[in-house]
């Protein structure tokens, strides 16, 4: 794939300053239209509905020409779009390769000087806020919960980071360390009494651990052999925890977890829960939040770890094996190693996030670890922009907060007809999205390689002046 | 031994749908150097064309013959499959030529996640079963303890149109002007340039073949299992990835001998050992091949050049 590739394009006229070709424009535009029907036909053109036993086809035309019909004006909107701006590039820039390099702050450094400050505010203050805005603990339990789900998926995303995003492995199994951690606690509490706070440790030893086991035999394959070998060791286990009936309990899950408790007391209404020892009117609420905090601690632990290792040796060696693996093993660094580092650090994350699931729904089964909750983290990765911290937070409060939001918009529905729900929509846009991103960002909305050590001054890096996709 | 017989013509049907869908991930690894994680899904997307297609000829049209019906259902189904394919390949794996290394992979993924939902909010979440088409057999021989060995008709289609195809197929690739761009694109793609081969075009065109052939894995999975849902595309997408790496990935014969032993290995599995791990084997083997033996069967070994 190091070839550069030889294109065949015949769009770039040598001038570029033709102007913009209506009758090519709507042809071209015409013929994305036809595809578009070819392809939708008969997927989408007829519906497959069951009565009884037997299949019948419902037509639906209206919906294909629809979708040509906004395939048409958006072919055309981009011709007309590169038409402006290849007219704009033919003119003469003024500064163009006279100036010499200087660091401008970029989009990344506008964004963590205010941007992380604000976002980690927003965060500490949450509950409270939300308390203020819904005028009661019984009112914010929605949004409380939805908070927990939001950092529940930043700290995967931050925990895959690892692998995907500085040491370049690209993982597809992710969920099974996810898996291990939720089942560790599982398992531990309710065959052996053990509590939380000694289990979580645990769970997070026992994921690293199957990384080190699963990651040994597998790491001197090529990257996208490793992917698939990883995809096919996260199904392996989910497979094991369906059919291991007599440890997992099978498709059933494991149900009736122990709950969190404050630091040895529980959030029950009883004498000694914590309502009692503080003097407070027991609220279901209190458990909630103090998971809220719980999962926001792990989180920024994440993210604390992350920072610190990216600044050792180790890290370094990390985003060194990402951009190049063969000068690294030249100048000596140990791969296997180095990856295997990366794998378990990565998994430990996953299982401590695991532990948390299982403590927070007090119930496990196999169906929650399947291949798609690996392509959502990996697609948070992926948008954030792999290796940017700060990105796969946003990535992951638009990708699991935005259905969510918009679910709640009551427009959409008035749109869309009343069983309108963003959620089925959710993996499709993923998808385009992954897509989109590799396409026209490789390297992520946020698009920057930090460096982990500055000389006196921050200088622009030489990996922000290539282009994009070459590193 | 009846049993062994059995499991033996199953085996092979099943290899034969497993080594089809070989083909689209072997020739696209060997051409482009890349794992088209999306070809298990245009493969399940080509079994919805079919059941589509083959409701309208039936209830429709009053095509009252079976056989035929699935004749033009066939055509069909290669035809908008391939349309799928050449798209996929236009709109998510082109622009991504001279990216980083993971890119297209990390796309195909993308393209994979976007198929299989496109499919289930355009279809529906449940399983469609169709009616039963082919139900006739053959008793090849009885065994002492009555155990009787059948053959069905739907098995004698599967294996026989997978060989007739197989052999176009080779024909294309061994004797053809396309074969010699293809298989000079494999080798160097640069240099094929050069010598005037329009290398775009030639990897348009195995993408379309891929796409082609697991039309037909799709009708004739459609014909043998009779039922097909949105998520059948992952499990048969990595067992065929597996017959790919197994039979030595880039290697068109070892593609199809690949898929043969696949599916051998899941019904004899599926047959003497416990048919829930019957995937957890097909996984296994995966993981086995790649770590102890990626140059599979008939592959030749991988050599980094710097």
């Amino acid at each position: 794939m190091n070839a550069p590739s030889i294109t065949t394009s015949s769009a770039q006229s040598p001038a570029g300053t033709t102007r913009f070709d209506l009758a090519a424009a709507v042809k071209d535009s015409a013929k994305a239209a036809l595809i578009t029907l070819g392809l939708s036909i008969p997927i989408l053109a007829y519906k497959t509905d069951q009565s009884g036993a037997d299949l019948f086809l419902t037509p639906r035309w209206g919906l294909v020409a629809i979708f040509c019909a906004i395939v048409f004006g958006l072919r055309l909107a981009l011709h007309a779009f590169t038409a402006s701006r290849s007219y704009r590039k033919a003119l003469p820039d003024p500064h163009q390769a006279t100036e010499a390099v200087h660091a401008e702050p970029s989009a990344y450094q506008k964004v963590s000087k205010f941007g992380i400050p604000f976002f980690l505010g927003i965060a500490l203050t949450f509950p409270i806020l939300i308390y203020l805005i819904q005028g009661g603990l019984n009112e914010s339990r929605y949004w409380v919960d939805l908070g927990i789900l939001i950092l529940t998926y930043v700290m995967l995303g931050w925990g895959l980071n690892i692998v995907v995003g500085l040491a370049g492995l690209l993982d597809l199994g992710y969920v099974a360390f996810y898996a291990v951690g939720a089942y560790s606690y599982a398992l531990l509490s309710t065959t052996f009494g053990l509590s939380f706070w000694i289990c979580l440790p645990l769970a997070g030893i026992l994921a690293a651990f199957w990384g080190m086991i699963l990651g040994f035999p597998v790491l001197r394959l090529r990257g996208d052999y490793l992917a698939i070998v990883t995809l096919a060791f996260g199904e392996i286990i989910r497979l094991v925890l369906i059919n291991w009936v007599d440890l997992t309990n099978g498709g059933a899950g494991i149900s009736s977890i122990p709950r969190a408790t404050f630091f040895g007391l529980p959030f029950t209404a009883g004498e000694g829960g914590f309502a009692a020892t503080f003097g407070l009117e027991f609220n279901g609420m209190h458990r909630m939040i103090f998971l809220y905090y719980l999962i926001l601690a792990l989180a920024l632990l994440t993210n604390f770890v992350t920072m610190r290792l990216r600044k050792l040796p180790v890290g370094r060696a990390w985003e060194a094996l990402r951009e190049d693996e063969i000068a690294c093993r030249s100048l000596g660094i140990n791969t296997t190693n180095t990856k295997l580092t990366a794998f378990a650090i990565g998994a430990m994350f996953g299982g401590f996030a695991g532990s948390f699931f299982a403590v927070r729904q007090g119930f496990v089964s196999p169906e929650s670890f399947n291949f798609l909750e690996s392509a959502i983290i990996l697609a948070i990765v992926v948008m954030g922009g792999m290796g940017s911290q700060i990105g796969v937070a946003i990535a992951a409060i638009v990708l699991v907060g935005g259905p969510e939001i918009l679910r709640n918009l009551t427009f959409l529905q008035a749109v869309f007809g009343s069983g309108f729900d963003p959620n089925e929509y959710r993996l499709l846009i993923f998808g385009m999205g992954m897509v989109a991103m590799m396409v026209w960002r490789p390297r992520g909305l946020i698009s920057e390689r930090e460096p982990s050590v500055i000389l006196k001054e921050r200088k622009a890096i030489s990996g922000s002046l290539v282009k994009e996709g070459h590193g | 031994m009846e049993i062994f017989v059995q499991q033996l013509i199953n085996g092979l049907t099943l290899g034969s749908i497993y080594g089809l869908i070989a083909i689209g991930y072997t020739m696209v690894f060997g051409i482009i150097g890349m794992v088209n994680f999306a070809h298990g899904d245009v493969f399940m997307l080509s079994a919805f064309i079919a059941l589509i297609f083959f409701l309208i000829l039936t209830t429709w049209l009053g095509i009252s013959s079976v056989v035929l019906a699935l004749f033009f259902v066939l055509i069909i189904a290669m035809v908008l499959t391939s349309l799928w394919g050449w798209a996929i390949e236009r709109i998510a794996y082109r622009p991504l030529r001279g990216s980083f290394r993971l890119a297209p992979l990390i796309s195909a993924i993308g393209v994979s996640i976007f198929l299989s939902n496109f499919v289930q909010v355009a279809q529906g979440a449940r399983n469609k079963p169709t009616p039963p088409m082919i139900g006739d057999v053959i008793v090849l021989f009885q065994g002492a303890s009555g155990y009787n060995v059948a053959l069905s008709y739907k098995q004698i289609i599967i294996m026989v149109t997978t060989a007739v195809l197989l052999s176009i197929f080779w024909y294309l690739v061994q004797k053809t002007s396309l074969g010699r761009a293809q298989r000079a694109c494999e080798q160097d793609r640069k240099m094929a340039a050069l010598l005037g081969i329009n290398v775009d075009r030639t990897i348009s065109l195995t993408f379309v073949i891929g796409a082609a052939l697991a039309a037909v894995a799709g009708t004739m999975y459609l014909l043998y299992y009779g039922v097909v849902s949105f998520s059948d595309g992952f499990v048969p997408g990595v067992k065929a990835f597996t017959a790919a790496v197994l039979g030595g990935i880039g290697s068109l014969p070892g593609a199809v001998l690949g898929g043969l032993i696949i599916g051998l290995i899941e019904t004899f599995w599926s047959a003497y050992f416990s048919i829930e791990y019957k995937d957890v084997a097909a996984f296994s083997i995966l993981a086995i091949v790649l770590i102890f033996m990626p140059s599979g069967i008939l592959g030749r070994p991988e050599v980094e050049k710097v």
